[in-house]
């Protein structure tokens, strides 16, 4: 088994509607238990807004604190899913049913090494 | 085409006769023995060297021996034995571990299985949707085609670095994100054929204006996809349509490498075993009634191949499948190609009206039909200027070439 990271890829502006954001939320309850029953949940969560976000910068042995994120987009992270598949297809099917549920684009990047199963 | 070990070409003799026998078998049975090394391993880059070492060996060797009654088999046992010899030496090291413990594992999988499985695999896995497209189109090639990484650059106009960055990029994306070597399952198996048909027929296309390495290239995949999936119609269909064009080369260029169009071409220079062979296909994936765009396109050269005379084309037949084709895959291009037939049976007029609606000022074809009609309707000026668009547009010599010809022919008719 690998670990795979399914990034929720969020727009910069007002969140949706309440009733709108109901039912995402609702669906991706409905998805995340279904990674639980298959045996392929590690972790998954929201982020607050890019607002929230503060950077560090090693400098010369001293560190560099900075309001806002790192870079400015029109996209920011809005929160991780952390999955165990046996390979990309598989992956990739929970990434299929994570867009549906967020209906936000969803990148899906292997870690490193294998996951223990 | 020369035998070839990674990034070193072993070039032999061509004149000597094991030698070409060499060819031959690599040719032949490059993809296979890579499929079996790949499942064998678990690793492409492993599999490549170690079919790569298994050539080399069989150009010092053959010429001795002779070639094996099963040149595959040998090839395959022999890059085997190679890949294991490799990994013990390098065993010590920790990413090799794995690998060696698969080789010493008490059943090690037979390579005498289903071969024909590895190489549908490896298609599967070349094609795969996450890799783009152009990386899927040269991984077929180099692992299944076994051209060497400069051929593939030539043939799509890149510098050779860029070819082989995609490349090895391709395959760690393969390693990395663990891209499963396998044919897709049940569902997943229409959506993904589609893309390894576009891949083949890419592959084709690319070959079309010239390149014949290509095009032989293709058709070897689409002859293997139909063996390996024949109850697929679109595969036939394809298989078919590539046979049909095939036919068609010995009579698509003249001497001096100008092109000929369908409706001035020889016909009988086209090869007639070819078009039998693309006709009984299309008859038998007709039969089927599961119509996609290969079938219809190949239904369509299969009527032009029928036809003993340009004059005596079935262009309502032709015009009725276009419709066809239109209604399952509507498209500028499609749309463009409608109406060369619809000025055949409806007469330039009513084709022209339909292709000054379309929007394709940058595809060079648009102006080069634009400019047929214009001439059979004595719009001189405007299709000399129509040649002019579509000359200005074409890369290709042999197109050019033609069309140059077609607007001296109109200056010298018109005055002014």
């Amino acid at each position: 088994m690998k670990h795979y990271l399914l990034s929720v890829m969020q727009p910069v502006g007002e969140p949706p509607a309440p009733e709108v954001l109901e039912e995402i939320m609702h669906n991706l309850d409905v998805f995340h238990a279904e990674l639980r029953a298959a045996g392929a949940w590690v972790f998954a969560g929201g982020l607050h807004g890019p607002e929230t976000a503060t950077v560090l910068r090693a400098n010369d042995g001293d560190v560099l604190i900075t309001d806002g994120p790192y870079t400015e987009s029109k996209e920011y992270l809005g929160g991780i899913c952390l999955i165990k598949a046996p390979d990309l297809d598989a992956a990739l099917e929970w990434g299929r049913k994570a867009t549906l549920a967020t209906t936000l684009p969803i990148e899906v990047r292997p870690f490193m090494g294998e996951a223990e199963d | 085409m020369t035998a070839h070990a990674g990034n070193t070409e072993h070039t032999g003799d061509l004149g000597h006769p094991d030698n070409a026998a060499i060819e031959a078998a690599f040719r032949a049975e490059y993809g296979r023995a890579v499929a079996v090394l790949v499942r064998f391993l678990g690793d492409i880059d492993l599999a490549e060297e170690a079919v790569q070492d298994a050539f080399a060996t069989a150009l010092q060797k053959w010429p001795e021996t002779g070639v094996p009654p099963s040149p595959a088999g040998w090839i395959i046992t022999t890059a085997r034995n190679r890949a294991i010899d490799r990994l013990r030496r390098e065993s010590t090291r920790e990413d090799r571990h794995a690998q060696a413990a698969r080789l010493y594992a008490p059943d090690p999988p037979a390579e005498e299985g289903p071969v024909r499985d590895d190489r549908l695999r490896l298609i599967f896995t070349c094609c795969h949707p996450a890799l783009a497209p152009q990386a899927q189109v040269a991984l077929t090639l180099r692992l299944l085609g076994g051209l060497t990484t400069p051929q593939i650059a030539r043939a799509f106009l890149v510098p050779e670095a860029t070819m082989a960055q995609r490349l090895v990029r391709a395959k760690a994306k393969i390693r990395d994100a663990r891209i499963p070597y396998r044919i897709p399952r049940g569902a997943d198996l229409p959506d993904r054929v589609k893309g390894v048909l576009a891949v083949v027929y890419l592959i084709f296309n690319e070959g079309y204006g010239g390149r014949e390495d290509l095009c032989a290239e293709a058709l070897r995949l689409g002859r293997l996809l139909a063996e390996l999936m024949p109850d697929e119609p679109e595969v036939i269909g394809l298989l078919a349509l590539m046979l049909l064009v095939e036919a068609r080369r010995p009579a698509r260029f003249a001497p001096d490498g100008e092109l000929i169009t369908l409706s001035d071409q020889d016909r009988s220079r086209w090869d007639g075993a070819l078009i039998a062979e693309g006709q009984s296909l299309v008859r038998r994936c007709l039969r089927r009634n599961q119509p996609g765009p290969y079938q219809i396109q190949a239904a369509i050269n299969a009527v032009h191949s029928d036809a003993p005379t340009a004059a005596a084309t079935d262009w309502g037949q032709i015009l009725q499948l276009y419709d066809q084709l239109s209604a399952l895959t509507p498209s500028p291009v499609v749309a463009l190609n409608r109406a060369v037939a619809v000025a055949e049976v409806e007469g330039a007029g009513q084709a022209l009206a339909l292709v000054d609606a379309l929007d394709l000022d940058g595809y060079p074809a648009f102006h080069a039909v634009r400019a047929d009609l214009l001439r059979r309707l004595d719009r001189h000026t405007e299709a000399v200027r129509a040649y002019e668009a579509a000359i200005a547009l074409t890369e290709n010599p042999a197109e050019r070439a033609y069309l140059a010809r077609s607007r001296e022919s109109l200056v010298r008719r018109a005055p002014g």
